[in-house]
């Protein structure tokens, strides 16, 4: 084991680092085994409320393992104090690149706003309120039996990426009046036609009448689940709500990757730079280890019809920093997401060096497209919006219970894949308890409404 | 995959997260929901014939991986992206995701490749599983005088040999000694005590099982793979009634030989059918090996149900000794693909048994769906059995 070795440096890179400007909570570091990091990796978290369907990942991940792909250097997560696992199988220069890259990550996470306001809502100890849902979630298992525990977290596990992170966590119902009528204006017009005394006048403006629920289309499923299912026990929305908050943690890490991968891969590389207590060999070894992690998805001569997040996003901070200045890169990192850091920071220069491209294909066969950076960028960012799940509304609740769903495929540009949507429909039926129903389009853009019972 | 999960049993030192693994837990709950969705449709994948014909005792099964739904967007033909390399606008080359570029690297799709698991199934469970399905009672065996020698213990005797001494009640016979003599010496003869056995009468619960396959040219390869599928199952379900169940594979033309099991299924003749040289063969057989009287015997003949007319005669003649031999015969009409006729040389034999109150009946085999109206018939109970065709 080099873990002496390696935790010597840290204090050593933090100091370094806060020197730098760097503001990070503390840090807790651990070396685990290999499984454990898989684990974490399929998980998210390090201890999370159990499903088959992680099963279903965990396999993956054995197999993708087993061919050499996928290897797993670090996790953190943010929070105070953060916590680090960094594979035990680690070498010594590898331990100190990724506690480096490490508190780029902390760094990046204490300061992004984005990420703030998540953790304002969810609170600094994810990793153990995740913990503390999946100890809830046993109880629930043992009182109520894993059939039925199952059913809830197979609609609520479907739709966990449909949640509304502009929302607060704690979000309250909706109102239940919709808001009086305004005072009508006191005018000549107004006047004349009271003094017809028309029927019903005075009933309809007094009466409170109740808000349709919802009262605008509700991207937030689980919040709408959790808070309008007719017949949901207080157990089952307990569950529809850890869920969520689950998925308001991982927001800002899925909407930040570029960002935050590349600032933590900007980081290790200066702070290696720049720590003279490492020796030769073992900065050596660091960084090229640091060229395989930012290595293009492309080098040399070829093609990749992919993006490294963690080469993009180091280059595009290298350039940030080269050109504006440290200050601008830590302004920059405060305040933006994925979506206005491409928009602001990819400029055609640096595209043209990165030799960014867009494409288009079909049967097998490529066409690259013509140079256009808006373009460019929203290929980029096309599968980072809403939470890279399709835009699903709840649209209305009938009388009898029953709840309509639209998907919104004008803004996603083509219908739902039927039979999915179908599944996804009977899971939410079950919770929901009254027939639930979907709005999309098929193949030919004809309007067809699927409907579970 | 379970060696992933194995290490070095934890020391004192150990972590929580060692204690156990999460990944394993979750996988092996999704284990047990693809064996119960295997389970449920389990006729109809045996009814397709994949199981069958595997000597060994487990049966592996290919499935695929749930898949935990989500909402997605319609798979489209054309997709668009951003890639990276050297291209100028308008450049086209194959997607190097099919491999048609060397050393480009395709898109690292969310979804890696399609895994299969193979699940591995013992046979007795599924037999279980299907008997379940079925509700079927088991067949009656038949009550009567039996050899079977079986041996009960029954009391203790002061002589016998060595290896039935019983200890501790000899033990107990020097201690009630010692309390009556007071100081005593250690064990004499007279402690000793030997545990006895009695031999008992059982009833037979032995069975032989005849399968007698028509291979006469008329049955087609197909027409042998319903009859195969349906004799597995029931060497199943008879398996599972005696603890020692003997099989007996006769195949005939006009002729009628002895085979193995391995060899019984590739027989192929040609030529015409006389199923009297069938049935003489069974009967032969269950004189030379099987006394009725110690033996349930049972009789399952698959044929087309075509049979010479010169045979008739001897045909009923020998059905009716080996129905009166044997606890039950059942006759299934082999005819693939077609609808099953009725009304057959054969068929009409097996009713008029029936009819006459003999432990005989019959059934049809047009699909492999129809193996479970057969088993169904056969073992289930008798009063629903139903008019015989």
């Amino acid at each position: 084991m080099s873990e002496p070795l390696w935790q010597s440096y840290v204090p050593r890179l933090e100091r370094l680092a806060r020197d730098l400007g760097l503001r990070f909570q503390p840090v807790e570091f651990e070396a685990v085994p290999e499984s454990f990091m898989m684990e974490i990796a399929v998980y998210g978290l390090p201890v999370r409320m159990p499903h088959w369907s992680f099963g279903v990942r965990y396999i993956y991940q054995l197999v993708q393992r087993h061919m050499g792909h996928s290897r797993l250097f670090e996790v953190v997560f943010p929070g105070n104090p953060g916590r680090a696992y960094l594979a035990a199988g680690n070498g010594l220069a590898e331990n100190v690149l990724v506690s480096a890259h490490v508190l780029g990550h902390a760094d990046f996470s204490s300061n992004n706003l984005l990420f703030r306001r998540c953790q304002a809502e969810v609170s600094e100890r994810i990793v153990e309120h995740a913990a503390q849902h999946a100890r809830q979630i046993q109880q629930a298992i043992e009182t109520h039996g894993l059939e039925r525990v199952e059913a809830v977290l197979d609609a609520a596990l479907a739709l966990e990426q449909h949640v509304d992170v502009d929302q607060p966590l704690r979000r309250s119902r909706y109102r239940e009046y919709a808001d009086p009528p305004k005072p009508l204006p006191d005018d000549a017009f107004r006047r004349r036609f009271a003094a017809l005394d028309p029927p019903g006048a005075e009933a309809g403006a007094a009466a409170r009448r109740r808000a349709p629920v919802p009262p605008h289309p509700e991207r937030d499923l689980l919040w709408f689940v959790a808070q309008y299912a007719p017949e949901l026990d207080s157990w089952e929305r307990d569950i529809f709500l850890a869920v969520r908050e689950e998925s308001f943690y991982f927001y800002p890490v899925f909407a930040t990757q570029i960002m935050n991968e590349g600032w933590a891969s900007y980081w290790h590389a200066r702070l290696l730079r720049e720590a003279d207590f490492i020796g030769q060999q073992a900065y050596l070894d660091a960084i090229r280890c640091h060229s395989d992690v930012v290595r293009p998805a492309a080098a040399d001569e070829q093609i990749a019809l992919t993006l490294n997040p963690y080469h993009l996003g180091f280059a595009l901070w290298e350039r940030i920093v080269a050109e504006r200045g440290l200050d601008a890169a830590f302004a920059i990192r405060a305040e933006e997401d994925d979506f206005a850091f491409i928009r602001n920071s990819l400029t055609r220069d640096l595209a043209e060096e990165l030799g960014l491209f867009r494409y288009r294909a079909r049967d097998g066969r490529v066409t690259v497209l013509e140079t256009d950076l808006d373009a460019l960028h929203e290929a980029i960012l096309a599968s980072k919006y809403n939470f890279g799940a399709p835009t699903v509304l709840a649209e209305s609740v009938h009388a009898d219970g029953a709840l309509d769903l639209r998907h919104d495929h004008a803004l996603d540009g083509r219908g739902l894949d039927l039979d999915r949507g179908r599944k996804v429909l009977e899971y939410v039926q079950r919770v929901w308890r009254r027939p639930v129903r979907l709005a999309t389009v098929d193949p030919d853009g004809v309007p067809v409404q699927l409907s579970a019972p | 995959m379970s060696g992933d999960v194995s290490r070095e049993p934890p020391s004192s030192a150990a972590k929580w997260y060692e204690l156990f693994s999460r990944g394993a837990r979750d996988w092996l709950r999704h284990d047990a929901k693809v064996r119960a969705a295997v389970r449920a449709h389990l006729p109809e994948m045996i009814a397709g014939g994949e199981l069958i014909g595997d000597a060994a005792r487990t049966v592996r099964v290919p499935v695929k991986l749930l898949e935990h739904y989500r909402f997605r967007l319609r798979h489209n033909a054309e997709r668009q992206g951003a890639g990276q390399g050297q291209v100028k606008p308008g450049d086209v080359f194959t997607d190097p995701a099919q491999g048609g570029l060397p050393g480009g690297r395709g898109p690292g799709s969310e979804a890696p490749g399609e895994v299969q698991v193979l699940l591995e199934f013992r046979i007795d469970d599924i037999v279980e599983w299907v008997w379940e399905e079925l509700q079927l009672p088991n067949l009656a065996p038949r009550t009567g005088p039996s050899d079977d020698p079986d041996w009960i213990r029954a009391g203790w005797d002061r002589r016998g040999v060595r290896s039935r001494l019983d200890r501790r009640r000899s033990f107990r016979e020097l201690v009630k000694r010692r309390g009556a003599a007071g100081a005593a010496p250690a064990f004499t003869d007279e402690d000793l005590r030997f545990r006895q056995l009695s031999r008992r009468r059982r009833p037979a619960v032995r069975a032989v099982a005849f399968f007698l396959l028509d291979v006469s040219g008329s049955m087609s390869e197909r027409d042998r793979r319903l009859a195969k599928t349906f004799f597995f199952w029931t060497v199943q379900g008879l398996r599972r009634q005696y603890r020692a169940l003997e099989t007996v594979f006769v195949a005939h033309t006009t002729e009628a030989w002895e085979f193995d099991e391995a060899e019984f299924f590739q027989v192929s003749g040609s030529g015409g059918t006389v199923a009297s040289s069938g049935f003489a063969k069974v009967l032969e057989i269950i004189h030379e090996r099987f006394d009725p009287g110690r033996y349930n015997v049972y009789l399952f003949y698959a044929s087309d149900g075509d049979n010479a007319a010169s045979d008739a005669g001897a045909a009923r003649a020998a059905l009716s000794s080996l129905v009166a031999a044997a606890s039950f015969c059942g006759y299934v009409e082999v005819a693939a693909g077609v609808s099953p006729r009725r009304g057959s040389e054969t068929g009409r034999l097996f009713a008029e048994l029936a009819a006459a109150g003999g432990a005989a009946d019959s059934g049809a085999l047009g699909q492999f769906e129809d193996v479970w109206d057969a088993i169904r018939r056969f073992f289930g109970p008798r009063a629903s059995a139903g008019a015989p065709p």
